[in-house]
């Protein structure tokens, strides 16, 4: 048997990534990997370089030194609108398009995927489904009539659409309030159960972070000064480290 | 406002076909202009650096004045000339600025996060155009498309100046004759075809905005509709059938000639006839009908001599008629036979003192006028063949200098005693009306300024019958028929098509 069967290859790699945004090196020699179905979470104070990782990933950005690799091909040997569709991407903001119903924001890759409608119309319900709207009562509204947790579900929705291998998360529950973030944890938890999708997330919130991830990667200044499980990071004497510990306390 | 229905009533079929113009000319440069101005507005919002210079461009264009602009545009190629096509011109070009602003507003306001949304997605920057930032811009561009139909609505109106039709022609019509019914008549439907374009466009735009949430199949359906009203009426505006095409500068007797020519080839040659009636002055005219933009039109002898040849005064009528029907002949315009009256300067005095003291020619004059008073219109004081040369020539001295006065007074100012000779127009309508007599110029001062029919050449060997049916015209309008015609249409606010249809009857 070939030895390469016992090793899982990392689905991103990052190797002594540099990259600058204008003038400004956002990133400074930045290497780590996240292996399938791992959830990795970033995290770090406001400008510490954390959604810069992620544009990384599916090549909303290109390092200025170093290499992204994606499933072991660097991302600047992809072709970006293939990648992007193998990456789900969830924001905080959400960005669903609003001249679209909730059923037509969900069915946007598959349908640039050029998907059977039959098949984007199941897909549709069964993730409206999965993200506890009931596709009957949510399918034909509209975003401007939902609250900020459903628009944030429906957002999930969207990036799970064409069961893309990766997902990228940039503060998705950042600006819900708190009884509604929990209730996503929950959620989110039990999809990824089920799911066991590669998942990089950022949040600020180290609480959130032990919650949801299995790794936590933390950003200061560009750098990525500890990347370990909670019980390591918990142990770690770097000072950012333990500047946001004790934030989140 | 029973004349206005009245005028309405009398007119009908021509009002429908000038509200037909001027709907299918707002609509046709409105469709073109955003087909112009969208990829431009779109190539604003996305490269500031060419799409700003071009913002800035159609700025400036917006703030030419609309008939400086038809000025700018006449003398081109392919878009200049008369007609709808150098107003179409014009019209795309104002249309423009609202279109590309709105445009690139419309795509610049739209939330960043959509957009990241939309990339993150894997959608090319066609997919994100088509799919996401046209849609969501939608409704402000078909706002732009709204402001720039509403300002064609007036715009066009200017546009008959140059003989692009519309309900403009009413309006030039009614302020040549100073009419205030002819200008409502043509006002009134400008006014209300802007507040129903408003109101259709603003049906559309909430059809059309993501925010009505309409129907894929409704929004269509609107559409559909619209263009096919749109079809019809530029149909029946614009006969396709071949028309011969009679032009008139903007001012009554023009007017009156315009449509005495136009009558006399439907009734005499059987043909059909557009008028393209108040045009901007000579220049316009002859431009027009050396392009066959018009086929025709009466020019005076010593105007064409001097304004469109650019050739010295001449007093011999008959040397002027000879020297232009060359000059025209050499150039693709043909001159016809002289209608018979020469529309030059008139001394006038009153009838009564022209009876008690038998004066009929200017030589007789200067036996008066040591006790007379006169008055004459500024430019007459001031030009080459006026008031010097004419004094000279007949030895003329009055008890104090001449007056100035404005030329639409002096008539009455001679009627009414306060002077006792004045300088008008050969052909005023007044001259009959308030029983002024007009002095024959014996020593044949004034140069001549015979009205002599132009025919664009080309036309006239297509059709040798005008040439014939205005030869029936040929020395029978004389002065005295011309100011009866002129006071008719502005001293009793006749229409002059029923008063050229009467003249041509009592020729018969």
């Amino acid at each position: 048997m070939n030895a390469a069967c016992y090793t899982v290859a990392p689905v991103i790699e990052f190797d002594r990534v540099h990259a600058s945004r204008g003038d400004r090196e956002v990133l400074r020699c930045v290497s780590s990997h996240v292996e399938a179905g791992e959830t990795l979470a970033l995290v770090g104070r406001s400008g510490a370089g954390k959604s810069t990782v992620l544009k990384l990933i599916n090549r909303m950005l290109e390092p200025s030194d170093g290499s992204v690799r994606v499933e072991g091909r660097d991302t600047r040997a992809w072709d970006s609108t293939t990648l992007r569709r193998r990456t789900g991407y969830v924001l905080q903001e959400v960005g669903l398009f609003p001249h679209m119903s909730v059923g037509r924001n969900v069915g946007v890759v598959p349908t640039l995927a050029a998907w059977a409608p039959e098949r984007i119309a199941a897909r549709t319900h069964e993730l409206l489904e999965l993200v506890g709207l009931p596709p009957a009562e949510f399918e034909l509204r509209w975003p401007d009539q939902l609250s900020g947790g459903q628009r944030q579900r429906v957002g999930v929705a969207r990036a799970l659409a064409a069961d893309p291998p990766i997902v990228l998360m940039d503060e998705p529950f950042g600006s819900l309030d708190a009884v509604t973030r929990a209730e996503l944890h929950v959620e989110f938890r039990r999809i990824q159960e089920r799911l066991r999708k590669t998942v990089v997330l950022v949040t600020h919130d180290m609480r959130e972070a032990f919650a949801l991830a299995d790794r936590i990667g933390v950003l200061d200044e560009g750098r990525l000064v500890a990347c370990d499980a909670r019980a390591g990071l918990q142990a770690s004497s770097e000072p950012a480290v333990r500047l946001l510990l004790e934030a989140s306390a | 406002m029973t004349p206005l229905f009245d005028f309405w009533a009398a007119h009908a079929a021509e009002l429908w076909r000038l509200i037909g113009q001027h709907v299918t000319l707002v609509i046709v440069s409105t469709a073109a202009a955003v087909v112009v101005g969208v990829p431009v507005g779109i190539m604003g919002a996305r490269r500031p650096r060419i799409g700003g210079p071009l913002s800035v461009a159609a700025s400036i264009i917006q703030t030419i004045p609309s008939l400086a602009l038809f000025g700018f545009l006449l003398p081109l190629p392919l878009v200049g000339g008369i007609g709808a096509r150098t107003a179409l011109a014009a019209l795309i070009l104002y249309a423009l600025l609202p279109i590309i602003r709105t445009t690139s507003a419309g795509l610049r306001s739209i939330d960043p996060a959509i957009l990241e949304a939309a990339d993150a997605m894997g959608m090319t920057s066609r997919q994100r155009l088509v799919q996401v930032e046209l849609p969501l811009a939608l409704p402000s561009i078909i706002a732009g498309i709204r402001v720039a139909a509403v300002i064609g609505v007036g715009t066009v109106t200017i546009a008959a100046a140059i003989g692009a039709g519309g309900l403009g022609e009413y309006i030039y019509r009614g302020l040549s004759m100073v009419d205030a019914t002819v200008i409502l008549a043509g006002a009134v439907p400008v006014a209300v075809l802007a507040l129903l374009v408003d109101a259709v466009l603003l049906v559309l735009e909430r059809a059309w905005s993501w925010r009505s949430r309409g129907q894929k199949a409704s929004r269509v359906a609107v559409v559909v509709l619209l263009l096919a009203v749109a079809t019809g009426v530029a149909l029946t505006a614009y006969p396709q059938d071949e028309r011969i095409i009679v032009g008139s500068k903007n001012f009554t007797e023009q007017v009156i000639l315009g449509e005495l020519t136009a009558q006399a080839i439907e009734r005499y040659a059987g043909l059909a006839v557009d008028r393209r009636l108040n045009l901007g002055g000579t220049f316009i005219c002859d431009r027009a009908i050396q392009t066959g933009d018009i086929d025709l039109y009466v020019e005076y002898s010593g105007t064409a001599l001097t304004a469109v040849f650019k050739r010295p005064v001449v007093r011999d009528p008959k040397a002027v008629l000879d020297e232009i029907r060359t000059l025209y002949a050499n150039t693709g315009r043909s001159m016809l036979a002289p209608l018979g009256f020469n529309n030059t300067f008139a001394i006038l005095v009153r009838g009564e003192d022209a009876r008690a003291r038998g004066l009929a020619r200017l030589s007789q004059l200067s036996a008066h006028t040591p006790g007379w008073r006169a008055a004459f219109g500024y430019e007459f004081l001031e030009r080459p063949d006026g008031y010097k040369g004419l004094a000279a020539t007949y030895g003329l001295r009055f008890s104090e200098p001449p007056r100035v006065m404005d030329l639409t007074l002096i008539y009455r100012a001679l009627a009414d005693h306060q002077v006792d000779v004045v300088a008008g127009d050969a052909t005023a309508g007044l001259i009959e009306a308030l029983e002024l007599s007009a002095l024959e110029d014996d020593q044949h001062y004034f140069p001549p300024y015979d009205a002599v029919p132009i025919v664009h050449s080309a036309t006239l060997l297509r059709h040798p019958e005008i040439g014939a049916a205005l030869g029936r015209l040929a020395g029978r309008v004389t002065a005295a028929e011309m100011r009866r015609m002129n006071y008719a249409v502005d001293g009793q606010r006749r229409d002059a098509t029923i008063v050229v249809r009467e003249f041509l009857d009592s020729l018969n």
